[in-house]
């Protein structure tokens, strides 16, 4: 029976793929098989067979990971020796992590208002257009590429080539520039705009998911509402910094905050790109370098905390607003 | 204050044949509170916001004093408008609310205050306008959307179905408020119901729609005494009139044993067109129950009785040797009549009733139309 732990050839995986589907379905099987059988179930063990596995998972997976993050982050770089708060320290005071730091700070910044803006306009703008299906369709699509395959996309419109003669620029952006007859840049290299050139591959992407939400929210903007809007005199502008805006501030505040969590865990975008040179390193970027790049567990750990202390806030802030939106209905 | 008229105005909606409002004429006094009324899909509330100008107008014109409105924006045309479900700003308290018209119109802060703080006090509104639109009542909010019109006294007031959101009670109750208060500013005010009661109590005249064609316009007593057509006539009272279509012999109609003499214009009035038929109403309160073998009444046979305390209705079905027409009230196919709740027949029973002198409607059994 080794080959079910130590499969080799192609036939003994689809044989431990079977095994696998087999044990599941009797696995399900059993368990929807015996959910109708006694009669007579406490409560407490109904609430543990729905909540408990999900406990589990949560401890195991989260919990448990969380606290040793934290431990380590008070250890030295192979986590042998107790260091303090000397993480920290080096974290917010050393003048590379400063620039991390503030690369995350103008990223979460930028990247969920943006996103957000130009979603919204955009889907005001189609709102009822002939062609909508398509136009939606046609910014929504970034949202089902990966986002190591968004960067790589953007690398190569970002490409470039230094400008000799005989030398044939590959890049979108600095084939456009060299036809308007202005020297081609190094998107990537030059500080600060790099972050910047960074940031727009992911409002690229995260736009169409604000569009999509937005969208449908206007549509669930009654139709009297807007006649009586425009029975009062509004119009255009008026109107969406009147109506459009306030009616749809619930999901406003949910595509704000749902991006601007992702905006600070993003990762692939810098690792792809530029792998965090140049200055552009971001938090999660950095966490990843320190912990497996430079072997230095404890500083790691401190940033990856960093991190989620970021992330905390928002996320409070984000439940409050989906109970306050569940409340107004 | 403005008069209204619609000359002959049109809306046809792109990709339909058939335009829902068709040629409406109509013209509404300064002043004057007119209730537009008919089934649903009649065009009424087509016309109010036609009027209102959140509805193209493919043909004819509308005028709001002496002025062509026609192509004019709705913020620009001088009326405010309270929608079915109040269309009220949810994010805004009621005061924004009410005040919003002026906020946009650029007016002073004190100003739009003092207007809001009167519209509230008419509608005994000021202790909420404070307040959200959802923590409101449904009543508490209509009278939001009748004060967010009254804060902008316009010329003329559009109302579409604004009481159809309240329970039954509430309704009657705001019926009289609504009334009462249009006397009392004198705005034009154009009222649309499906509810023939509500037009008939509200209006100082009523126009009845049908198809999109305007049926009848005048005062609740003319269109409750003088129906012009048999739509109106079925249409207009509660419970709805008995309407049957009949032989005529001998200048006189045939309804069950009983023969009711026509008026000699009416006879004359008949086309080849009719068949020597003629349609005949009689509302449930024009039947007095007689003896039998009286000259002129005929047999109804007593199906149900609906006790109303003050008022006792009998559905029953028409006896009849001669077996001609069929005699039925509104949408069912019973004859309605009103008696005395101190007298009431059994089910089954066999009462006699005759028409009272004069008080029989007459239409062309062709075209529907009046006759005499």
């Amino acid at each position: 029976m080794d080959w079910l732990l130590e499969a080799g050839s192609p036939a003994q995986k689809f044989g431990v793929m079977a095994v696998a589907i087999l044990l599941f379905v009797v696995v399900m099987g059993a368990i929807l098989f015996a959910v109708d059988r006694p009669k007579r179930v406490p409560r407490w063990v109904v609430a543990v067979g729905f909540v408990g596995p999900a406990l589990l998972g949560l401890a195991f997976g989260l919990v448990y990971p969380g606290l040793v993050t934290i431990k380590n982050s008070f250890f030295d770089r192979s986590g042998a020796e107790f260091v303090g708060f000397d993480n920290y320290v080096t974290a917010f005071t050393n003048e590379q992590f400063l620039i991390v730091l503030r690369n995350t700070a103008i990223w979460v910044l930028v990247a969920p208002v943006l996103s957000t803006l130009i979603g919204l306009v955009y889907a005001v703008v189609v709102d009822r257009s002939r062609f909508e299906r398509f136009a939606k369709a046609l910014i929504f699509l970034p949202m089902a590429i990966s986002m190591v395959g968004a960067s790589i996309i953007w690398r190569f419109v970002y490409e470039f080539k230094p400008d000799q003669p005989g030398v044939q620029q590959t890049g979108l952006l600095n084939q456009l520039l060299v036809w308007l007859g202005l020297p081609p840049q190094q998107f990537l290299i030059n500080q600060p705009w790099n972050t910047v050139f960074l940031i727009v591959i992911l409002i690229w992407i995260q736009s169409g998911f604000a569009m999509t939400l937005l969208s449908a929210a206007i549509k669930a903007i009654p139709d009297d509402i807007t006649e009586a809007a425009r029975l009062d005199g509004l119009h255009g502008l008026g109107m969406f910094r009147y109506i459009t805006v306030p009616s749809i501030r619930p999901a406003l505040v949910v595509v704000l905050t749902t991006i601007a969590i992702t905006t600070l865990k993003v990762f692939d975008i810098v690792r792809t790109t530029t792998a965090g040179q140049f200055g552009t390193s971001v938090v999660a970027n950095e966490f990843y370098t320190q912990s497996f790049r430079q072997n230095n567990a404890g500083l790691g750990a401190a940033l990856a905390v960093v991190l989620f202390i970021l992330v905390i806030p928002i996320i409070v802030y984000n439940v409050r607003q989906l109970r306050l939106a569940e409340e107004v209905r | 204050m403005a008069t209204v008229t619609f000359d002959h105005a049109t809306r046809v909606y792109p990709g339909t044949e058939r335009p829902a409002v068709d040629q409406l004429n109509l013209h509404i006094e300064d002043g004057e509170f007119l209730v537009l009324v008919g089934p649903s899909g009649c065009g009424k509330s087509t016309s109010l916001r036609m009027l209102a100008g959140l509805e193209d107008v493919n043909g004819g014109r509308i005028l709001i004093g002496d002025r062509d409105v026609t192509d004019v924006q709705p913020k620009d045309r001088d009326i405010a408008m309270v929608f079915q479900n109040y269309a009220l700003y949810p994010h805004m308290s009621v005061a924004d609310n009410m005040g919003f018209a002026l906020k946009i119109a650029g007016t002073p802060k004190a100003e739009i205050r003092q207007r809001v703080e009167e519209a509230a006090k008419i509608l005994d509104l000021t202790e909420y306008l404070d307040r959200k639109p959802k923590a409101l009542s449904g009543g508490q909010r209509q009278r939001v959307a009748m004060g967010r019109a009254i804060v902008r006294q316009p010329q003329v007031f559009l109302m579409d179905e604004p009481l159809s959101n309240l329970d039954a009670k509430l309704r009657v109750q705001t019926r009289t408020q609504i009334a009462s208060l249009q006397r009392r500013l004198g705005v034009t005010t154009v009222y649309v119901t499906h509810d023939q009661t509500e037009a008939l109590t509200m209006g100082d005249r009523i126009a009845v729609l049908k198809g999109g064609v305007l049926q009848q316009v005048g005062t609740p007593r003319e269109m409750y005494d003088a129906p012009a057509n048999v739509f109106v006539a079925g249409f207009i009272g509660s419970p709805a009139m008995n309407i049957g279509t009949f032989d005529v012999k001998e200048g006189a109609a045939l309804v069950g044993n009983a023969q009711i003499p026509l008026e000699r214009s009416m006879v004359a009035g008949l086309t080849d067109a009719d068949a020597g038929k003629v349609t005949v109403g009689f509302r449930p309160e024009s039947l007095d129950v007689v003896p039998s073998g009286t000259p002129g009444s005929f047999q109804v046979q007593v199906n149900i009785v609906e006790e109303l305390g003050s008022d006792a209705y009998v559905y029953g079905s028409l006896q009849s040797d001669l077996g001609t027409g069929e005699l039925s009230a509104g949408d069912s196919d019973q004859v309605i009549v009103r008696i005395n709740p101190r007298d009431v027949p059994m089910k089954g029973d066999i009462i006699n009733v005759a028409i009272k002198a004069g008080h029989e409607h007459v239409f062309s059994a062709s075209s529907g139309n009046r006759l005499g």
